[in-house]
């Protein structure tokens, strides 16, 4: 091949299309591409959002003369930049270099002043060291203290501070039994009081008997004392968990005095062996998972939005599956194939292709306004002027986006309708089935795997839909979960939390867009990692069902 | 195509023209019998009385003004040429080509008398009593219990003593229960393509149906396969009638009791099977039957 005339380099070539691999190659790249792609973004997603929740060492830097007092802080960033954009940025830059490095570092103490972020160029640091002593405190308002922990003191008396983790365990616990208390005792008993006060209401204006309303009024009382008891009850651990508190010295000399009650973590990561270091990942971890967010969505967990986002597609699947399949049956099995079925079936496919938004207007005006303005005229005349279902919530989301996905499911189902082999139909009308025995015994059963495609599909657009949402039911923050022990324990009127919009929210409304970029990488991963799950659970499902009928595929 | 029609036929079993309402049942059978040397003579009465049935795919006529009495309890065989219409004249006695779009049928099939083309007719208590077994096997993706007992489930039998039995039953009636005993509730679509013949038999009679419609049982099958189906036809002959299709002149002479041959559509001749494969009033028969044909 060393040398070779035009002629024979295309007679090669020629021979080497005619083997099939050039064909073989070109798949196999395309492949790959989109694999280096999928992978690209999850191990940028996963790198990222996973760091967030380790114990972070605390750097303590100091400067050349003149470039600024001490700081303290965890370094989050680092990055070569070119000299001139450095000397832009401020700093001293040598004369004679060209790329100078740089570090970002997270200074907390936000409620002290100055900046949260700070970069720092490299030239400038006389001293990095990561001082043993130096301590994280986490705090439920003003992100992160950093500092060196003076003392441990109970109503003015020093206590040893081998106590710290123990007292910041019982603080923790009563803060769940005020949660607890809050939410559930407090917050049933109030809805309760909601909902007798509707009755009341109702009963005045269709004129009850007096007994009626005395037994109201017993009610209501047995409630408020009820309530009463609550509030005192919550009162008394307010009172036990503000006990304790913490005294820092900061690096700029300040002392802060933080109570335990505001503190959710305090940990010295430089000094931390690496069993503490696993422990304080998996709570962290534990924590982002379980817990409700803090600090307008910046800090603490994304369980509401994990729920909502649950929550709303399983929702979305029980409204989606029955709509799609029935349209499917109807338009492969009853409908008269002509000009009339197959322009439904191209509108069916277009619909597909419609901007989500615009499903969301829809949504907005013809579910909340319309619909869920006269089921409240209708049914809920006793609350108005506020709202029972003329607002977004998670009913009307669920159905917008099941109009979303609809034309997937039913997509799919018809494919898997029409792959069912004629033999297999005739062969149960011949033996005396009907039509609609035929469908609902042999045809139905084995076109399952092709729906649960289809819903694979569905869920998978679903969960990732953001921008409709906005309209019809998704909040920044949602007081309550959809789904609780108050009756009828599902509420499908109630606004909920989106893994989806909380990533815009966090990522891109927050007023500390620095501070919130780990949370929006490790919710994506989250968004990710459940979509992912919930289409495992359904591809297991209709592998199972594949087995069981696998002439149907 | 009216010269093929029974009525010039001498040895046509039946002797009620068509048009003509058949004789009620429990009346003395025909006067004119057929009479097969090898065979007891049996009384034809009729099954199906198949008249002026023609047959239109869309545009396309499939069937010609076909005229024939199927006799009870005997072995009626459909032969001729490939694509001369067999299947959709069988498909016709239990108006299974009405699923298919576009299809018109002129005529009539009187079934015991009744014409089963007419407005009332329930076409599902119809198949229940016209079985069929298709021309390629087609067992339901589902156990092999389910296969047989999915048309006494259509029926609403809910005692599980009753469909087992039955289940058995029809198995055994289709040399297949020794086979399959002890795979009973394994997917059907793991039988042996001779197995899954003989199940959807099997599946056929175990709705004990009047007549079984047998579309080429054995074409896909080695010889002795083929021939436990020919001894079943055998054994089934006493209770059912049965209409045969088949490619295999020896297999048509072996287990029919009378031949009907068809060609582009039209019944050339209709008769008794040893007449029909010995003295042949057509050419086109004997053509066909000696091997002179394609
Ligand atoms: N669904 C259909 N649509 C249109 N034409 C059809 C259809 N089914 C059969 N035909 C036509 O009707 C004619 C008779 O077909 P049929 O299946 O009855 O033949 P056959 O005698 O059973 O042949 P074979 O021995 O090959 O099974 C053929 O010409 C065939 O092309
Ligand atoms: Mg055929």
């Amino acid at each position: 091949m060393a040398i070779c005339s035009p002629n024979r380099l295309s007679g090669t070539l020629k021979t080497w299309a005619r083997t099939g691999n050039p064909w073989v190659w070109l798949t196999a790249g395309a492949v790959s591409l989109s694999l280096v792609m999928v992978f690209g973004i999850l191990f940028l997603i996963a790198s990222n959002g996973l760091r967030h929740f380790r114990a972070a060492a605390v750097a303590q830097i100091t400067f050349a003369e003149g470039a600024g007092a001490p700081l303290l802080g965890e370094i989050v960033d680092r990055e070569s930049v070119t000299a001139v954009r450095a000397r832009e940025a401020g700093g001293r830059v040598p004369a004679d270099a060209t790329m100078v490095e740089r570090f970002l570092i997270k200074r907390g103490n936000r409620d002290i002043g100055g900046e949260d972020f700070r970069w720092i160029n490299a030239p400038d640091i006389q001293t990095l060291d990561y001082p043993a002593d130096a301590y994280t405190v986490e705090r439920l308002e003003w992100g992160n203290l950093y500092g060196r922990i003076k003392a441990l003191h109970e109503g003015g008396t020093s206590v040893p501070l081998v106590e710290l983790q123990p007292r910041l365990a019982r603080v923790v616990a009563l803060r769940a039994d005020i949660d607890h208390l809050e939410r559930v005792a407090i917050g049933g008993t109030n809805y309760a009081l909601d909902a007798l006060h509707r009755r009341e209401k109702a009963q005045r204006k269709a004129g009850a008997t007096p007994a009626a309303l005395a037994s109201l009024a017993a009610e209501e009382k047995a409630l408020a004392a009820r309530y009463a008891g609550f509030t005192a009850e919550l009162e008394a651990k307010n009172v036990a968990i503000s006990r304790d508190r913490l005294r820092l010295e900061t690096i700029e000399g300040e002392t802060r005095e933080v109570p335990l009650a505001k503190v959710v973590r305090a940990y010295a990561p430089n000094q931390m062996s690496l069993r503490q270091q696993v422990a304080h990942y998996g709570a962290s971890l534990w924590e982002f998972l379980s817990a409700q967010p803090r600090e307008a969505n910046t800090e603490g967990g994304v369980f509401p939005a994990i729920f909502g986002t649950v929550l709303m597609v399983v929702m979305m699947s029980i409204l989606v599956t029955p709509l799609g399949v029935i349209t499917a049956v109807y338009l492969h099995e009853y409908a008269k194939p002509g000009a009339v079925t197959s322009a439904i079936r191209i509108a069916v496919n277009n619909l597909a292709g419609v901007p989500s938004v615009v499903y969301g207007v829809f949504g907005f005006g013809f579910f909340v306004y319309l619909v869920g303005g006269s089921v409240d005229r209708a049914f809920f005349a006793d609350a108005l002027p506020s709202p029972t279902f003329g607002t977004p919530g998670l009913l009307w989301s669920s159905l917008t986006l099941s109009l979303l996905t609809v034309p997937v499911v039913i997509v799919a189902t018809e494919e898997g309708l029409s792959r069912i082999p004629r033999a297999i139909r005739e062969g149960s009308l011949a033996l005396g089935a009907t039509k609609a025995e035929t469908l609902w015994r042999m045809v139905l059963p084995m076109a399952t795997p092709a729906m649960i495609t289809g819903l694979i599909l569905a869920v998978a657009r679903a969960a990732g839909e953001v921008a409709p949402l906005m309209l019809v039911g998704v909040v920044k923050l949602a007081p309550t979960l959809p789904l609780d022990g108050n009756f009828p324990f599902l509420h499908l009127d109630r606004k909920f939390m989106h893994l989806g919009f909380h990533i815009y929210d966090v990522g891109f409304q927050s007023p500390n867009v620095e501070a919130a970029r780990p949370l929006v990488y490790s919710t994506a991963l989250l968004l990710v990692l459940l979509i992912m799950s919930l289409n495992l659970a359904a591809i297991r499902l209709r592998n199972r069902l594949r087995e069981k009928y696998h002439a149907a595929e | 195509m009216q010269q093929n029609s029974p009525q010039q036929t001498p040895a046509q079993p039946s002797l009620v023209p068509p048009g003509e309402t058949p004789p009620p049942e429990g009346r003395d059978p025909p006067p004119h019998r057929v009479t097969l040397a090898a065979r007891e003579v049996q009384p034809a009465r009729e099954c199906f009385g198949i008249e002026h049935l023609s047959l239109f795919y869309r545009d396309k006529q499939a069937l010609f003004d076909v005229s024939m009495s199927i006799p009870e309890k005997q072995v009626t065989a459909f032969i001729g040429p490939s694509g001369c219409g067999k299947s959709t004249l069988l498909r016709c006695c239990n108006r299974l080509n009405e699923l298919i779009d576009g299809v018109r049928t002129e005529g009539a099939i009187n079934l015991r008398g009744e014409n089963i083309y007419t407005r009332g007719t329930d076409i599902s208590n119809l198949r229940r009593r016209v079985g069929m077994v298709f021309q390629k096997p087609n067992p339901f993706p589902k156990s092999i219990y389910e296969n047989v007992a999915y048309g006494l489930r259509i029926q609403g039998i809910k005692n599980r003593r009753l469909i087992d039995r039955t289940v058995e039953e029809a198995l055994r009636g289709a040399a297949l229960w020794d086979e399959v005993r002890d795979r009973l509730h394994e997917n059907a679509l793991g039988l042996s393509g001779g197995q899954q013949q003989r199940l959807v038999i099997a599946r056929a009679i175990a709705i004990e149906p009047e007549v079984l419609l047998l579309d080429e049982p054995a074409s896909a099958l080695d010889p002795i396969s083929t021939l436990k189906i020919e001894e079943l036809i055998f054994e089934l002959k006493a209770s059912y009638t049965i209409v045969i299709v088949t490619h295999n002149m020896q297999q048509a002479a072996r287990v029919s009791d009378y031949t009907a041959f068809m060609y582009m559509g039209n019944l050339v001749e209709f008769g008794a099977t040893n007449e029909v494969f010995t003295t042949p009033k057509k050419k086109q028969t004997e053509d066909y039957i000696t091997g002179r044909y394609g």
